[in-house]
């Protein structure tokens, strides 16, 4: 690569875009891919650390950047073409490497495979960061102009990835995403003019390796520790079906020599054997049974013989909505029940596509019956634009076994089940018709009686006087039934669920007017928790016994939407002292995960990115310590506030877009193309404005801005509610971008008036500033709720613009027009 | 503490007592000794709960007996004796010895009897089983894990272990009814052939959770008139509620 010419005086604004959209399209194709390969909580702690190759980025060219911008157009066409050949190859390479999350408390070698996961990980982020930094450094004068275009690039990668999703199967996305880096690296080759026949040809090689890759080559290694792993082990099974999207990976697998009998729940005197099934999995985890027809009514004796056909047993049911299809057995057992109108409500259209075309044969046609209706869209959504009634609100089971155990879904946000959306549906509710939860029961109780919390908060929001003579609560060995009813239960459904329980053999845990004496009789617990936890939470020491209890047990809201975060600090010294004698299982290991990811990413920055630069700083002389300061407070301040807007917008629109997959894309996108936007009219303000000038203006209004964006997200939830998606949408966009505009100024104003030596440096320590802000804005909002991080996050850009009017590092052209 | 110490002096004295001398073994007999001074230590530990300071001194004996470095994967040899659980490939493991231990002990077998088992894995638990006497079936739906764990049974002479590679729903009719049955493989729910097959007084035991995370241990009972009654048990102690309450 010695031919070529020096580059011509316009940088390279095309390929840069294209690399920032192959990158931040490889990162979110990431997380699909690991949540498929693994469990997504560990996917995100793997991937924010990755990013840190970003960060060592700025470290590397602070090294070497002199001798690199000598050979720019060689050194910037090779890192896109690392890129491209490193984003298949580290993938390949860290899904071969043997990672059990599990086994992470029992068996420290796993943190090392962690550890060489991650570290894979960051090479292809390490190599298209060099090119951007190599570009923004090259082009200073015009840096605002360069990092407009990466950022614009950026957001439009997110919403590409996105609908590819739609199109290929990840395994194929990730051959493509490599694709668009080699294409970056042609475009880049004919915008700087460089005419090196070697360049080209590795180019397109490259790039006809990736479009010759035959089908399976990139073929994923699911962990063996998820259920269908384990399934695909048992003799004859077969996978009859897989569709992908971006919602997730559905996988049908048929198993003729060994049946799936698929009957969580089933009371232990029941006797019939479940019918034909298929099983139905999710990312290659979460199985549900496709049922086949049967004529046999006694096959369907698992249905009515389950915590969950409780509400059935108490009164005739005449219309039912259920949350969500888990399989078709909630279908199949309203229908077993002579229910009329069966409506249900299913986010992902590929399961629906599934169950009513796919396999409806198989079901007897079971969805698409005159009884059954299916809304594709998100429960809460529905409700809140539907002003229909029902008998019954079912949810499907939550907090299954194995997740549970891991805490996986600890720190997600989950707006179902919050006092606000249990209201909603509340509100829905014919007078006397129930709400109905099925969960599986934990030992100690903590998802029931969180459920409880947010129950009775919802109920108490609801005007209901005495929630206490609205709830029943039934257990058997296995799940518990969490029936909630809009009105005072009468005596004669409290006979039926008597005789209910007799029948079946389940336990009591409460109902209006039990005694202690009918508890914990048939499912023997050491102590009744169930029954005394749900007595305190409907009784006046509610609070006092949230308080006191060892797992977090208060109801879950809409600012902190963190049902299953179950985590409290004073319990884990408690349960790491058993953790050898089956203490593990008790730690809810999903908020410990992401504190050791805080820790990890902290301890990675200061020794990957801080301590290297002490060295060049010594060695150069260029500038001493204290000078450093400030602009490590500016960049940083920045990199912290920028991410923490961005996650908490992504949690508010989850609320807003009712999925989170449409909440990232909406966010992502919004922010980097108005904040690429933004840095563009930075570069036009610059020509006539003096940094310091422009900065005083802006971040005032940021401020400003950040607070309408606020308020006016708090007040779109509910306003918008019945609003069709692509409105939804198009508002969350309009409303994120003001906001991201002005966010989009502040960093390449500071980093074009920064001395040339120390913009790789700022470029890490805001880069390293944005992952550990990812992981932090997360940790906050548990704590202290979503409008507080937004509130730090705009203090943290008033901060950024202080520090920078004292900035030692400015060159002289910051202060002067 | 004292309670504690006395403990472990019976564990290591059952260990050095009941163990069979094999002198070309001597590693891994001071290392089974010292699994079972561990095992013992955590059952005093949670002795409060589990409403006993020890296990059936049998138990502990068959577990200072079997060579579970036999069932373990070549390379984990080294950990073959650590108080946690291993993998074994296919996705599954061999269970945590205190797990082992404290399942065995909640059949409460008072004499040889006939124990099925769900989920034979690496064999370890039926060699356990045969160790105190048992009779045990034990099926296996994973084939190349069955036919392993069958061969390794038979070369290490557990002669009272008959193994299959099969569905488990329907039990092991030609043997049943059993004394006890041990579940290990997954299932959403207990067969019920399982239970017909279980005899009046008998017990079963399931444990529940991820597969290096027990999150708890069932106990189903079956009285004598075929009434089925569950203890679910956390193998910890571990009291959430920490004020009084009504």
């Amino acid at each position: 690569m010695t031919e070529g010419a020096w580059p011509r005086p316009r940088p390279p604004l095309f390929a840069i875009a294209l690399l920032s959209a192959a990158m931040l399209s490889y990162e979110l194709l990431l997380m699909r891919l690991f949540s498929i390969i693994q469990w997504h909580h560990f996917a995100y702690m793997i991937i924010s650390l990755a990013l840190l190759g970003y960060g060592v980025s700025g470290t590397f060219i602070t090294l070497f950047g002199a001798a690199l911008q000598r050979r720019f157009p060689e050194a910037f066409i090779a890192n896109i073409g690392l890129f491209a050949v490193t984003s298949w190859w580290a993938f390949m390479l860290a899904q071969a490497l043997p990672f059990n999350p599990e086994e992470l408390l029992w068996h420290w070698g796993q943190l090392g495979v962690a550890v060489a996961i991650y570290l894979l990980l960051a090479v292809p982020f390490f190599f298209a960061a060099n090119g951007i930094v190599l570009a923004l450094a090259r082009y200073q004068a015009e840096l605002p102009r360069v990092y407009g275009w990466d950022l614009l690039g950026a957001g439009l990668g997110g919403l590409a990835v996105v609908a590819l999703l739609f199109v290929v199967p990840p395994s194929r996305a990730l051959e493509l995403i490599g694709l668009a880096a080699v294409l970056a690296g042609m475009v880049g080759l004919w915008e700087l003019g460089l005419r090196s026949v070697a360049a080209w040809l590795l180019l397109a090689l490259a790039g006809l390796i990736f479009m010759a890759l035959p089908p399976g080559v990139s073929r994923l290694t699911i962990s063996p520790y998820k259920s269908l792993s384990q399934t695909l082990q048992t003799k004859g099974t077969v996978v009859e079906l897989q569709r992908s999207s971006p919602l997730g990976l559905l996988t049908v697998v048929a198993s003729p020599e060994i049946p799936f009998r698929h009957a969580p729940g089933f009371s232990l005197m029941g006797q019939g054997e479940p019918p034909e099934q298929l099983g139905l999995f999710l990312d290659g985890d979460a199985m549900a049974a496709i049922n086949g027809a049967t004529g046999e009514s006694e096959r369907l004796e698992f249905l009515t013989r389950s915590t969950a056909a409780l509400p059935y047993r108490l009164r005739p049911i005449e219309k039912v909505l259920l949350v969500g299809l888990d399989g078709d057995a909630d279908v199949l057992r309203a229908r077993h029940f002579d229910t009329a109108d069966i409506q249900a409500v299913e986010l992902n259209p590929q399961v629906v596509a599934l169950l009513k075309d796919d396999y409806a044969r198989y079901t007897g046609g079971l969805l698409r019956g005159p009884d059954v209706t299916v809304h594709v869209g998100d429960a809460r959504g529905f409700m809140a634009a539907t002003d229909q009634q029902f008998d019954l609100i079912q949810y499907p089971t939550r907090g299954g076994f194995g997740s549970a155990v891991a805490g996986l879904y600890t720190l997600n946000e989950d707006f179902l089940f919050t006092a606000e959306a249990i209201g909603l549906a509340f509100e829905r509710l014919r007078p006397g018709g129930y709400l109905a939860f099925n969960l599986w029961a934990k030992v100690p109780p903590r998802d029931t009686l969180k459920l409880l919390a947010t129950v009775r908060a919802a109920l108490e929001e609801q005007g209901v006087r005495s929630p206490q003579r609205s709830v029943i609560l039934l257990r058997s060995w296995q799940t518990t039934a969490l029936l909630v009813k809009r009105g005072a239960f009468a005596s004669a459904e409290l006979d039926a669920l008597r005789a209910f329980n007799r029948e079946n053999g389940f336990d009591l845990a409460y109902y209006p007017g039990i005694t202690s004496a009918e508890v914990n009789r048939r499912s023997v617990l050491a102590e009744p928790s169930y029954y005394l936890g749900a007595t305190a939470l409907l009784g006046p020491r509610a609070v006092e016994f949230s308080k006191a209890y060892k797992f977090m047990i208060e109801p879950a809201t809409d600012q902190r939407p963190y049902f299953f975060n179950f985590f409290k600090w004073r319990t884990l010294p408690e349960i790491w002292r058993a953790r050898d004698r089956g203490g593990m299982a008790l730690l809810e290991a999903g908020y410990p995960v992401v504190i050791g990811t805080l820790a990890q990413a902290v301890l990675a920055s200061l020794l990957l990115i801080l301590l290297p630069l002490r060295v060049v700083r010594r060695a150069a002389r260029r500038t001493d310590a204290p000078r450093l300061w400030p602009t490590f407070v500016a960049v940083g301040s920045l990199g912290f506030g920028f991410m923490f807007v961005e996650i908490i917008f992504i949690q508010r629109l989850t609320l807003l877009l009712s999925h989170p997959l449409y909440a990232v894309t909406t966010a992502l996108t919004s922010f980097l193309v108005f904040a690429g936007a933004g840095s563009l009219l930075a570069h036009r303000l610059l020509k006539r404005h003096a940094a310091r000038r422009l900065l005083a203006v802006v971040v005032p209004l940021l401020l400003i801005a950040g607070l309408l964006a606020l308020l006016a997200a708090e007040g779109l939830v509910t306003a918008a509610a019945g609003w069709g998606m692509l409105m939804k949408v198009t508002i969350a966009a309009l409303l994120i971008a003001p906001l991201a505009c002005l966010m989009g100024m502040p960093f390449p104003t500071m980093l074009s008036a920064l001395d040339a030596a120390a913009l790789p440096w700022a470029w890490a320590v805001n880069g390293c500033a944005s992952v550990v802000g990812a992981v932090l804005a997360t940790l906050l909002a548990v704590h202290v709720g979503a409008v507080a991080v937004v509130l730090l996050a705009l203090a943290l850009y008033w901060l950024a613009g202080f520090a920078f009017t004292g900035h030692p590092l400015l060159r002289s052209r910051a202060g002067v027009a | 503490m004292s309670r504690r110490a006395l403990a472990r002096a019976a564990a290591v004295l059952v260990a050095v007592t009941c163990s069979p001398q094999l002198p070309a073994e001597d590693g891994y007999q001071r290392q089974r000794a010292a699994m079972v001074e561990a095992i013992a230590a955590d059952v005093v530990a949670t002795s409060e709960y589990l409403g006993q300071s020890a296990l059936d001194a049998r138990v502990l004996a068959a577990m200072a007996t079997v060579p579970r470095h036999e069932f373990v994967p070549p390379l984990l040899l080294p950990a073959a004796y650590a108080n946690r659980p291993l993998p074994i490939g296919h996705g599954q493991t061999i269970s945590q010895p205190y797990i082992v231990a404290l399942m065995t002990d909640l059949l409460g077998l008072e004499r040889p009897g006939k124990v099925f088992e769900l989920g034979t894995g690496s064999g370890y638990q039926a060699a356990v089983l045969a160790q105190l006497g048992h009779e045990v079936y034990t099926l296996e739906i994973i084939e190349p894990l069955g036919e392993a764990a069958r061969s390794r049974l038979a070369r290490l002479g557990y002669d009272r272990v008959h193994a299959r590679v099969a569905d488990g729903y329907y039990g092991w009719s030609e043997a049943a009814p059993f004394d006890a049955i041990v579940v290990t493989a997954a299932a959403s729910h207990v067969p019920p052939p399982l239970l017909a097959q279980l005899k009046p007084g008998g017990r079963m035991v399931i444990p529940v959770g991820g597969r290096f995370t027990t999150q708890q241990l069932v106990l189903i009972e079956k009285d004598e008139v075929g009434e089925l009654t569950t203890r679910q048990m956390l193998p910890v102690m571990f009291v959430p509620l920490t004020g009084q309450h009504d």
